[in-house]
């Protein structure tokens, strides 16, 4: 019988290691950065930095708004300020939830009679200074701090920006 | 730890401390027959094209607004007759806004500038001037600058300021409270921003308070109540925390306390008096009845009826009135 030597002990589990590792990356989900940087989509520019909140810390940035997000299973909640031709300013509020359940109630929940329905990601409400969409996990909502004439067109363009990168 | 009769016995020591000074001056211009005298100022022309309000409009609101609550035409008189003496000589002032929904519902920075002016010509130094919130980002989302330059009005948030060590507690509100209010301010005039609120309903003067503590999720049980009324019952709010100048130039009377443009609307007006009850009464009554302008179910049908406000004029808290009849409401 063959004897195994502590050369082969330490083989053996740097494979068992390289193993775990290879899997585990594997479950993880993608990395993703949903925010458009300065130019990707036409007039828009990112305003500031990239602020992210785990759920356990979403009340620092939303606190009483928080609790609907939290039912529904948020995991983590990044935010960043746009602006528009230097003039219009926008915020880009983008939810992680834990499923598509999740993203589905939130947006569901803030539906009114003057939401109009818009083809971004899986489903989209439009008003006329905010559009908000959902897409697999993802609950994005996008609010901008005026209305001009051409707001509504733009929040729109900006929105598909985000998509495209969920 | 104190019982709740020993906190109440104490919370009205000083409040009859309170009274020899303040109080004194407060009754000189107080509603007749004990009644709570609130006042509601309105300007329809407040807002021009832009989304924020004209500067001077809103001073002359404000102006407005206190000669109505103090019965004192020049704004300067106005504002002696409201802070006492003692304070105006030297103490620090702090200007309590709210900026949680971000810059589309925060307190406005003309009124928290008009109110720092006539503060100023009424004797305070602008470096006696403290504006706050409970960060930075709800800070600039007022409009206001982070700044401590001791010869301008400083500006900084709770968080960077600090808590107290030890615990404050009145019945289920067991919190610390940030120094900016206990360490830093002789006084601090509340200036809140008229919203709806998903959990208690309405968030204005009394609901500002969160704004002062650590945690301020873990008074959210129950629609907040009776956490809002507990909560200003611990001395430092109650006794430092007593003349509101609230901000209803523009609200939200659904989906708050965040930004839903959707359901903006611009009462135009602002909300002055030292009764936070009654305060928060009369603005819950400005909700309802722009909800029912809206189509929008009352806050009792949505699930999400104000009970704190009840609660905090009940006998165990003593905080004002909520009975109708108990306040003079005065519109101009």
């Amino acid at each position: 019988m063959r004897k195994f030597g502590p050369e082969s002990w330490k083989l053996g589990i740097a494979v068992i290691a390289i193993a775990a590792l290879a899997a585990s990356a594997g479950c993880k989900k993608k990395a993703v950065d949903p925010f458009p940087p300065s130019g990707a989509v036409a007039g828009w520019e990112k305003a500031s930095e990239t602020r992210v909140f785990a759920a356990k810390d979403l009340w620092q940035y939303i606190d009483g708004d928080a609790e609907q997000y939290l039912a529904a299973g948020v995991v983590s909640t990044s935010t960043s300020d746009y602006k528009n031709q230097g003039q219009l300013d926008a915020v880009v509020d983008v939810y992680t939830m834990n499923d598509e359940a999740g993203a589905r109630k939130i947006l569901e929940s803030g539906e009114s009679s003057s939401a109009k329905k818009v083809q971004v990601g899986d489903a989209g409400l439009a008003y006329e200074q905010s559009v908000t969409f959902r897409k697999g996990p993802y609950l994005v909502r996008i609010v901008a701090y005026e209305s001009t004439p051409g707001t509504e067109q733009a929040l729109l363009e900006l929105a598909h920006g985000v998509e495209a990168r969920l | 730890m104190k019982s709740r009769r020993e906190f109440l016995k104490e919370a009205a020591a000083g409040a009859a401390l309170l009274g020899t000074s303040a109080a004194a001056e407060k009754l000189a211009f107080a509603a007749p027959a004990g009644k709570s005298k609130v006042v509601i100022a309105r300007d329809a022309s407040l807002h021009g094209a832009s989304t924020q309000p004209d500067e001077q409009k809103v001073l002359n609101l404000l102006d407005k607004a206190m000669a109505a609550y103090t019965g004192r035409e020049k704004p300067v008189e106005a504002w002696k007759s409201v802070i006492p003496a003692s304070i105006l000589a030297g103490k620090t002032i702090g200007l309590k806004v709210n900026g949680l929904g971000g810059r589309g519902i925060a307190t406005h920075p003309a009124l928290i500038l008009a109110v720092a002016e006539r503060l100023q010509q009424a004797g305070v130094k602008a470096g006696e001037i403290v504006v706050w919130d409970q960060n930075a980002h709800f800070l600039e989302a007022c409009g206001m600058t982070i700044g401590t330059d001791p010869s301008r009005m400083r500006c900084y948030p709770a968080d960077s300021a600090g808590f107290d060590d030890e615990e404050s507690q009145w019945g289920v509100a067991k919190i610390r409270l940030t120094k900016i209010l206990t360490r830093d301010c002789a006084m601090v005039i509340n200036l809140p921003i008229l919203k709806d609120h998903q959990l208690a309903g309405v968030t204005f003067s009394m609901k500002n308070m969160y704004g002062v503590v650590d945690k301020p999720f873990l008074l959210h049980a129950n629609g907040c109540n009776p956490a809002v009324a507990d909560l200003n019952c611990i001395a430092e709010i109650r006794e430092k925390v007593w003349f509101t100048v609230g901000d209803a130039i523009s609200s939200v009377y659904d989906g708050g306390p965040g930004f839903h443009p959707e359901r903006l609307w611009y009462p135009n007006a602002l909300v002055v008096g030292e009764d936070r009850v009654a305060i928060d009464h009369t603005a819950w009554g400005m909700i309802e009845k722009q909800r029912a302008a809206a189509g929008v179910p009352t806050l009792e049908a949505a699930g999400r009826k104000p009970g704190y406000i009840a609660t905090a004029a009940d006998e165990a808290h003593r905080l004002g009135t909520c009975d109708p009849t108990r306040i003079r409401l005065v519109e101009v």
